[in-house]
């Protein structure tokens, strides 16, 4: 059964094969045997879950189930989740119980899906390896001795070891797209504006998005069905028409299903600063995409190498904002004793944020400080829109981008936390994707002395069912979307 | 350009953290390196006539009709809360 995807768990629960209480049951002694060695998962809560998976099973037994109904999901830590504890991995939320769902909570709840648990994460997203979380790093089920990738480490962990069948996750800079790579699955950060921001914690509020995490593309479609759409408590949700992202992919199509398709190759991704045996993998991707029809062209996107730049300006100055609301007097952490309200407050907040999520606090707050605004904030929002050009211009040349999503694959726990500049380096390729606002996923193309790598592909605006679909045509003709690691393997 | 331990000092008050002597001299070094190796090269981009981009969709503000929407939660948020009385949030004195 674990070995399944979230499709076809979904036809296994409507004819009956399993029930919901049965599969979420399922899932919780797997979580039970193998979270402690991954620590995955932040926050559990059987009962609960198991509550809602009987309420699954009512629905489904009178003929009301959708697709969802009784699908057990992991939810990142960041997605508030009414009654649950909400962390986002920080010492400031450890004993936050949401009074309220967030909106993409609340859609799955909606559709009768089974909150499975909360997965750890980097701390408030801030980080490429999991290892900021307060509550210590999530491991990569292929090497435990590995990151996962980050910020949504937990929630790729959750699904490449079968403790979930999909997970959802956000992406800042690439926090979706880097641990689906390190950990070989499929996961798709949508437009800017297309999920709802609406109880999801905010860190850089003109980058954030929220998206899933599956085995499949044809899963992530399913999901970003569900999670998408307008939602007026977020002031940036897009007012567009529902989409069904799972329209493109059904059509049998014969033997050449990407005949058409102009794949741009931007040269700054194929340059140095990339493994070889990365560059390897991806190359040979590009070669079966080649056999299903599709064309590739060298593009250039030449003001690239500025996004990570650009990037460590902007999202430390919305995060120094964003994180001015923890004061410790409404919710979350207090400092136990304190002086006056300015002690409490920085005591509150010295004690209560790591050491990652306090240097971009201060990093934010100098770039928006009386003097320095002109010279950086608004010089790193005058080059964004540069990047963002560099993108439509590509557009108009090809119809995706594609490369590597990572320019390693796992690193060693510890290999690179003391050393934030290259810490920050390993979301080179997919900051830029924020930036613009674009689309972007990344799926599984193979290994690397046994690690995954993930091939990364970049569309245009809204093109979300586009990409899923090219991803999709790929898992049809290839199988590493299957490959599990032997140590999870377990039934 | 670099900071100094005393521009460290006055940014984590701003920020309202408290930063202990050895702290701010660790940051310091790091936050110079991040400035220097990272972001340094963006400084000399020609930008002139580039309008700033703030979000990535041309979007305006939305307008609402001016109606009340929210209901009362008090209680349940102020059972999270670190300390409440009488239905107040606590916090020291700031009026003598």
């Amino acid at each position: 059964m674990i070995a399944r995807t979230l499709i076809e768990l979904s036809g296994a629960l409507k004819r009956r094969e399993i029930s919901s209480v049965e599969l979420t049951r399922l899932y919780l002694d797997r979580i039970e045997r193998h979270n402690p060695k991954l620590n995955a998962f932040i926050t559990l809560d059987p009962e609960r879950s198991l509550a809602q998976a009987k309420r699954a099973d009512a629905r489904i037994a009178a003929g009301e189930a959708g697709a969802l109904t009784g699908i057990p999901l992991a939810q990142k830590d960041i997605f508030c989740a009414k009654d649950w504890r909400t962390t986002c991995a920080s010492r400031m939320l450890s004993n936050f119980v949401s009074p309220y769902d967030s909106t993409v909570v609340e859609r799955f709840n909606a559709e009768g899906a089974v909150l499975l648990g909360k997965t750890n994460m980097d701390e408030f997203a801030m980080g490429s390896s999991n290892e900021t979380s307060h509550f210590g790093s999530a491991r990569n089920p292929w090497d435990t001795e590995r990151v996962p990738g980050g910020s949504s480490g937990g929630s790729a962990v959750a699904v490449a070891a079968s403790l979930a069948p999909a997970a959802t996750a956000t992406d800042t800079g690439g926090s979706i797209r880097q641990p689906s790579a390190l950990c070989g699955l499929t996961g798709i950060k949508p437009t800017y504006g297309v999920v709802s921001r609406y109880g999801m914690i905010a860190f850089a509020s003109s980058l954030d998005q929220g998206g899933p995490i599956a085995r499949t593309a044809e899963d992530c479609a399913l999901l970003l069905s569900t999670m998408a759409g307008f939602d007026e408590r977020d002031s940036t949700s897009l007012d567009r028409p529902k989409e069904d992202y799972s329209r493109e992919l059904s059509s049998e199509k014969g033997g050449k299903p990407l005949a058409g398709l102009r794949i741009g190759l931007p040269k700054e991704f194929f340059g140095e600063g990339c493994a070889p045996d990365v560059m390897n993998r991806v190359t040979e991707a590009l070669a079966v995409y080649r056999s299903l029809g599709a064309e590739t062209c060298e593009i250039s996107l030449p003001n690239m190498r500025l996004s990570v730049p650009v990037y460590y300006v902007i999202a430390p100055a919305e995060a120094s904002s964003n994180l001015s609301r923890f004061d410790g007097v409404r919710y979350g952490y207090r400092a136990p004793e304190y002086g006056d309200i300015d002690d409490m407050y920085v005591k509150t907040r010295a004690q209560g944020f790591g050491a990652e999520v306090k240097r971009r606090i201060l990093i934010g707050t100098y770039v928006l400080s009386h003097g320095y605004y002109d010279a950086y904030y608004l010089q790193a929002q005058r080059v964004r829109r540069l990047i963002a050009n560099d993108f439509s211009e590509a557009f108009a040349r090809c119809d995706v981008i594609a490369g590597p999503t990572s320019p390693t694959t796992a690193f060693r726990i510890g290999e690179k936390i003391a050393d934030p500049v290259r810490m920050y380096l390993s979301d080179i390729y997919t900051i830029a994707v924020n930036l613009a606002g674009l689309p972007g996923l990344s799926h599984s193309c193979g290994f690397s002395e046994g690690l995954p790598v993930g091939l990364q592909l970049i569309g245009d605006y809204f093109s979300e069912a586009r990409l899923l679909n090219v991803a999709h045509r790929f898992q049809r003709a290839t199988d590493w979307h299957l490959s599990r690691p032997a140590k999870f393997g377990d039934v | 350009m670099s900071l100094t331990l005393d521009q460290v000092r006055r940014i984590a008050y701003l920020a309202r953290m408290e930063i202990s002597d050895a702290e701010a001299e660790s940051t310091l070094e790091t936050i110079n390196e991040i400035f220097l190796d990272l972001i340094e090269p963006m400084l000399a981009v020609d930008t002139r006539g580039v309008e700033p981009m703030a979000h990535a969709q041309d979007l305006t503000q939305r307008l609402r009709a001016d109606v009340v929407t929210e209901t009362d939660h008090r209680e349940a948020f102020q059972a999270i809360a670190p300390e409440t009385e009488a239905g107040l949030y606590l916090v020291p004195r700031v009026v003598e």
